[in-house]
């Protein structure tokens, strides 16, 4: 039987849930600066890196809000351990390929999209105002990512190919998105963020209009990995982080 | 105390530092101007959530008031509701085009994945007119341009490449 979760404690869990998760792919995607096969997606990607960093700062700002323990976006991103960190396996895969980095983000976003849109109705107005506001911005994510994953999959047989590759390698990683745990449903029942199931539907029905455009076919598999959102990562996660975290940990509270 | 209507006079003469030729009262991120006590609080909205300006825009605007002799001064942070393109003045908009930036259509935003469905099954694609030189014979480049807030398109007529700034 579950223990009745303290709220403010589920919240803390929930925002850092989703902070952690566009921080992650954030810092995934802003490793292909200067590396992309052509100038106008290097900047695109760049820009897409942005704006989910931009959104966890939001996130993780009200979760260190909620926490009341004096930390800030800053600290949570920089300066707690791999098992501290909250995100969806998804988004720490490597980024492989340039194609291979799209279907990640196209999955992603797949997601992304409809849980903002339906936590613009949280009862909470702060979260509320949030997914407002990068709801409009991950609109144009999925646009991009899904108009990529069609062009390439219905592309050569070369790029057709690599994006049937990613998608049986990704597969696995994307059931953990629609799993719900105590914190999740907690946070269901008192209308704060839509329980995770509940985004299933949107999901499904995009990614199999896209996936079909693109003439691409999702695995069979039903095994899918979690523990992303219980703190439980992948090996990939901690050499992520020993990258993105190194200055604030060499240097702690220094300011320039 | 200053005037209210003399702050935003000064406000309106702060340049976004991406786009110096429009103000951040042109772009309408000035969401409120009022006094708490003795104290003058401006508030403002970011356009994107991770738009890097955000913080040069809140420097140059407490720069600027304090310029003014203002000494008790407060910037607050708005997000709700979140920024659209839609307060751009129209002044703005032709001060956008003069400079070679497409300004705005309104009602396009993007919606997520059916809009963009439509538009691939249709190819009912935005018309975004040259700022140079007026054709609408012009296509999308990328979605992302050389900021978020715009979009990298080319001419094909006057073969100019030009930034949208699209809908949000």
């Amino acid at each position: 039987m579950a223990v009745a979760l303290d709220l403010d404690v589920a919240l803390f869990e929930g925002l850092c849930r989703l902070g952690d998760s566009t921080l992650v792919l954030g810092h995934r995607v802003s490793e292909w600066c200067g590396h992309a096969p052509v100038l106008e997606e290097d900047i695109a990607l760049a820009n897409v890196a942005l704006d989910l960093i931009g959104q966890t700062q939001l996130w993780l700002g009200l979760a260190a809000e909620v926490e009341g323990r004096g930390r800030d976006a800053d600290r949570l991103a920089f300066r707690r351990d791999v098992w501290d960190f909250r995100n969806l396996l998804l988004v720490e895969r490597p980024n492989g390929d340039f194609g291979h980095t799209l279907m990640r983000q196209f999955l992603f976003d797949a997601w992304h999209q409809p849980m903002l849109k339906a936590l613009e109705d949280s009862h909470d107005p702060r979260i509320a105002a949030i997914a407002a506001k990068a709801g409009k911005e991950v609109a144009y994510h999925l646009e991009r990512s899904a108009d990529l994953v069609i062009r390439l999959g219905d592309g050569t047989a070369e790029s057709h190919g690599r994006m049937q590759t990613a998608l049986d390698r990704l597969w696995p990683y994307t059931g953990e998105m629609m799993m719900s745990d105590d914190t999740d449903r907690a946070l269901a029942e008192a209308g704060i963020i839509p329980a995770p199931d509940s985004i299933r539907p949107q999901w499904d029905a995009v990614v199999a209009e896209v996936l079909a455009e693109a003439t691409l076919k999702a695995p069979d598999q039903a095994y899918m990995h979690k523990g992303g959102k219980q703190g439980t990562h992948s090996e990939h996660l901690g050499h992520m982080l020993a990258t993105m975290q190194w200055l604030q940990r060499a240097y702690p509270d220094s300011t320039w | 105390m200053v005037a209210l209507a003399q702050v935003w006079d000064w406000l309106a003469k702060v340049p976004d530092p991406e786009i110096p030729v429009i103000s951040v009262t042109d772009l309408g991120i000035v969401r409120d101007v009022a006094y708490d006590g003795d104290t003058l609080v401006v508030t403002v909205t970011p356009t994107y959530s991770g738009c890097p300006a955000t913080a040069v825009i809140n420097f140059e605007i407490e720069k600027a008031l304090r310029a003014q002799g203002v000494d008790k001064l407060r910037l607050e942070r708005r997000l709700d509701p979140p920024w659209s393109t839609d307060w751009l003045t129209p002044a703005a908009r032709d001060k956008l085009r003069a400079y070679g930036i497409a300004p705005p259509i309104d009602g396009t935003g993007a919606q997520g994945v059916v809009a963009g469905r439509i538009n691939r099954l249709t190819g009912a694609a935005l018309v975004v007119p040259c700022p140079r030189c007026g054709s609408e014979q012009t296509q999308k480049i990328s979605q992302f341009g050389s900021t978020p807030c715009k979009a990298a398109y080319q001419c094909r007529d006057c073969l100019e490449p030009f930034d949208y700034f699209k809908c949000i």
